[in-house]
């Protein structure tokens, strides 16, 4: 995070203090608008897991500004208790290893336990 | 404006020399790609440095020109 006065940044931070688990995506977790935020609001479902859901497409200042927030080019973004996960793949590829819901349940989040492990 | 799979390639390995690097183009539109990345500077590292990494070897097309990369990066294993 090198740019700090980002003046959106506070309201990000809002958002991710709001709840434990929080989506920055495109469209709303009932009407994904992108196939890669479609995604991961399967895998949150499918594992029983709520989350807030922030629709970038309704805040250009917030697009923009998680990208910066994040150091990540990409939407949707995935944070756990304050920290980035990561976006569409990362959380993907920890959903089929079984290490999604393994975190989840670390962080003292009830997540359904599938995957390989 | 779409990006060549060499380019990508190239970008990543300009950036990260002993990468192992494997472009597909998965919907045959030069829009749409997946990348898997081998190479020893992800040792130590998480999956979100990682991809962070490859990103900053793409210098800035990510999520621009390059809208689509599904990426998958590791460290050669032992």
């Amino acid at each position: 995070m090198t740019e700090q006065s980002n003046p959106v940044f506070a309201e990000i931070q809002s958002h991710i203090d709001a709840e434990p688990v929080v989506l920055f995506m495109k469209g709303t977790a009932d009407r994904p608008m992108c196939g890669f935020s479609a995604k991961v609001v399967q895998v949150l479902n499918y594992m029983g897991v709520p989350f807030r859901d922030v629709n970038v497409l309704a805040d250009g200042a917030i697009r923009e500004g998680i990208k910066q927030y994040s150091n990540w080019p990409t939407i949707p973004q995935l944070y756990v208790k304050g920290e980035f996960v990561g976006g569409c793949d990362i959380v993907s590829e920890m959903f089929e290893t079984g290490e999604l819901s393994e975190y989840l349940n670390g962080q003292g989040i009830d997540a359904r336990q599938v995957g390989a492990r | 404006m779409p990006m060549d799979q060499n380019e990508i390639e190239r970008l990543i390995k300009d950036a990260l020399p002993d990468a192992d690097v494997l472009v597909e183009d998965l919907a045959g539109d030069g829009d749409h790609y997946a990348a898997r990345v081998v190479s020893s500077a992800f040792k130590g590292k998480t999956r979100v440095q990682q991809h962070q990494m490859v990103y900053q070897a793409l210098q800035g097309r990510m999520g621009g020109v390059l809208h689509a990369l599904a990426l998958q990066t590791s460290a050669p294993a032992d």
